[in-house]
């Protein structure tokens, strides 16, 4: 017994040369698959190019003088009638506060939505331990579903107005945070639902004081996220349907030259609004995570 | 033992504590609500409420399942036609007719199933509902008689110039130009093949031996072929250009995302901090990416498309442009937080910069690149849908088009279908593509 041990041991302990060329085989391997990867990938991109500036309408290079041609063009008769600019912005204050609330609100009711969504379905705290697959499919089909296709929809049913991109961003945010969120509640400590269960507190008792509290810095955190994601989400909606900022950029570009006044007016209210949000939730956010 | 004291003012401490988050506690949500009150206000709720148009919505949810056939005739010329959605695509050819419709001499029957009957002759319309009678118009100098068991029910709407029936089983409608009947059926009918494909009306079976041993419909190609050709370049549904457009739609998304990650990967090397030791060239950089996230992805869709015009390429550089500013961002981060270590160990070799990136910094954070630009790319998939509506390419561009006309909701839910399909095949994909590349199981 012991013989045969003893020989296979030093049968298998290769000599160090061997292992070095073993290693080296392994690199020039990995080297290889590299390579091929690369080569693949700068194929994939070349073709992909090529093919996507055969379907467009104007070609790259030849639109690519044109690129400056617009914003120059907004520009110069932005900078010509600047006195009209204060007037202009001021009067587009109300139409970005609607985007904004219509970002706010879907973000609360989508987050509201989230809420529930991922408690019921993270492993160890659902009400129904059965029904887990069936709130993670609902959350995966709600994050699939992009926000213009519902928005589209609802507006020929419900007409125009803000209600439709509430309805449209908050579903996609229950979603995408339900995801989030229940990523978070996985991690949260036990003990306190525990605790609460000995002493009798119902499923929400024990959510609501035992695990919400745990996971509010981060959910927080993410729900800001998500709030500047939804900014930026409802002005493209407003853009193809109907509603806040984005509606008043579209009738202005409609209108064209001699109104590039009103664009640029609405590129600087839109511009300086969201890098205000990404500072105050960047702020915020590191303030919730690392504690002040 | 020892025993602990609280004096007056800990205890005094501690209640101020608890009233602080008795009173948070209830604050918060009171706030929430008292802004959600304002917003319902401010977006008028319940105009929208009352305005809302029910009746759109149960063409649209019975659009989703089923489809109509109108069979229509011409008052003026007796010309009866028959066509599915009414379209002209749809349109039965001369000869061929559904078999619940019946034109012999100048009478047209109609069999919309459960005993409802309709007839159309030369002295007017005949409806026979079950149940209820015989609905009978004729027009009379000028104006449409009804002749219907009194007193009228609610779905019979009469005027002098317009009749309209609806019952479960179908609409007859008679105007003094036409009388034209829906029949209402479920599924998405010419969904494969047109009326004028010969392999219309076909069953699986049948097909399968046709393309394997039946003899050549189309003597110039095998049925097999032909079988393609026809589902490929169906006029209803436009499989060929729906896939066409799922395809611009993909592709405007990869080469947007990959694009952005291959230009910001080098430029995050200039914003982070242990690599570009000229802070006036970092935070130049730094405020470069800040304004190309600040000016956002709708500001560079509608300047590029000016100048580019409409189609993916200009859908991808939207992408291109708006992602590279937040992977800099995020690539700046990650280099910023390396284990300086390795590339310590590589410099005491020796190692010149461009060495000690790719062998030192590059496998530490190539994780964490990757996992992001996989997440952007399954979310640009998505985004690239809305560019596609701005700029015109893709899929969003046919599902704008679809809603636009108000009428074609069965193609409405078949794009919405496609779009829910292709966005949870690339996050699958994307994940397992992370789990694959980052978690290295090969």
């Amino acid at each position: 017994m012991s013989d045969i041990a003893y020989r296979q041991t030093s049968d298998s302990v290769p000599p160090l040369t061997a292992t070095g060329s073993a290693y080296l085989e392994m690199v020039r391997r990995k080297r290889m698959y590299g390579g091929l990867l690369l080569v693949v990938f700068v194929a994939l991109m070349a073709s992909g190019f090529s093919l996507a500036e055969h379907r467009n309408a104007g070609g790259f290079l030849n639109g690519l003088p044109n690129v400056f041609a617009f914003p120059s063009e907004v520009l110069a008769e932005g900078w010509e009638k600047r006195a009209n600019l204060p007037g202009l912005i001021w009067e587009h204050v109300p139409s970005l506060i609607e985007t904004i609330n219509i970002a706010a609100v879907s973000t609360l009711l989508g987050a509201l939505m989230a809420m529930s969504l991922s408690l019921l379905a993270t492993r160890g705290l659902a009400r129904w331990p059965r029904a887990i697959p069936l709130f993670r499919r609902t959350m995966d089909g709600l994050r699939a579903i992009p926000e213009i296709v519902i928005a589209l929809v609802l507006i020929y049913i419900l007409g125009g107005g803000p209600i439709p991109a509430v309805i449209a961003i908050s579903l996609h945010t229950g979603g995408a945070l339900g995801k989030l969120f229940s990523e978070v509640a996985e991690n949260a400590d036990l003990k306190p639902i525990e605790g609460l269960a000995s002493v009798g507190a119902t499923w929400g008792q024990r959510m609501w004081l035992g695990v919400i509290p745990q996971v509010a810095p981060n959910w927080m955190s993410y729900g800001l996220l998500r709030f500047e994601i939804n900014v930026r989400a409802s002005a493209i909606l407003g853009f193809v349907g109907e509603g806040g900022i984005g509606h008043d950029l579209k009738l202005a570009m409609q209108w064209g030259q001699g109104r590039y006044d009103k664009v640029v007016a609405i590129f600087l209210l839109l511009f300086l609004t969201i890098v205000l949000i990404d500072r105050l939730s960047g702020y915020f956010r590191n303030r919730l995570v690392k504690g002040h | 033992m020892t025993t602990a004291t609280l004096t007056q003012t800990d205890v005094n401490t501690i209640v101020q504590g608890f009233a602080r988050k008795k009173i948070f506690a209830f604050a918060v949500p009171g706030v929430i609500l008292l802004y959600l009150l304002y917003a319902a206000v401010s977006f008028d709720v319940m105009g929208v409420v009352q305005r809302a148009r029910m009746d759109n919505a149960a063409i649209l949810l019975s659009d989703f399942w089923s489809y109509k056939t109108h069979v229509t005739r011409d008052n003026r010329n007796g010309e009866v036609t028959v066509a599915i959605e009414g379209e002209n695509k749809g349109t039965y050819p001369a000869g061929m007719l559904p078999d619940w419709v019946t034109i012999e001499g100048g009478v047209t029957r109609v069999d919309l199933g459960d005993g409802h009957l309709v007839t159309y002759d030369d002295a007017g319309a005949r409806y026979v509902v079950p149940g209820y009678g015989t609905v009978d118009i004729k027009p009379e100098g000028g104006k449409l008689t009804l002749t219907a068991p009194q007193p009228l029910p609610e779905w019979i709407n009469a005027s002098d110039n317009r009749v309209t029936t609806t019952t479960d089983a179908g609409r007859f409608t008679y105007t003094r130009s036409k009388v034209e009947t829906f029949k209402y059926q479920p599924g998405w009918e010419l969904f494969f093949f047109t009326l004028d494909s010969p392999f219309y009306g076909k069953g699986f079976g049948d097909l399968v031996a046709l393309s394997l041993w039946g003899d050549r419909v189309n003597p110039a190609m095998p049925n097999i072929e032909a079988i393609a050709v026809d589902i490929w370049t169906n006029r209803m549904w436009r499989h060929g250009d729906v896939v066409w457009a799922i395809f611009e739609t993909i592709l405007m998304a990869f080469l947007g995302t990959m694009g952005a990650a291959i230009i910001a990967l080098p430029l995050a090397f200039v914003a982070a901090a242990n690599f570009m030791p000229l802070s006036g060239i970092r935070f130049a950089c730094r405020r470069v990416f800040d304004f190309i996230r600040g000016v956002d992805g709708l500001i560079w869709t509608i300047i590029l498309s000016r100048a580019f015009g409409p189609g993916p390429m200009t859908g991808a550089l939207a992408i291109l442009i708006t992602d590279t500013g937040s992977f800099g961002k995020t690539f700046s981060e990650a280099l910023e937080n390396i284990d300086e270590k390795q590339v310590e160990g590589l410099k005491s070799t020796g190692a010149n910069a461009l060495l000690r990136a790719r062998f030192g910094v590059i496998p530490q954070v190539t994780p964490v690149l990757l996992s992001q630009v996989l997440y952007f790319l399954e979310s640009n998939t998505r985004s690239a849908t809305v560019i596609g509506a701005i700029v015109g390419g893709g899929i969003g561009l046919l599902l704008t088009q679809a809603i636009i006309t108000q009428k074609d909701w069965e193609e409405v839910a078949y794009y919405m279908t496609l779009i829910v399909l292709m966005v949870m095949a690339m996050d699958t994909l994307s994940g397992w593509l992370r789990k694959k590349l980052i978690k290295g199981d090969s």
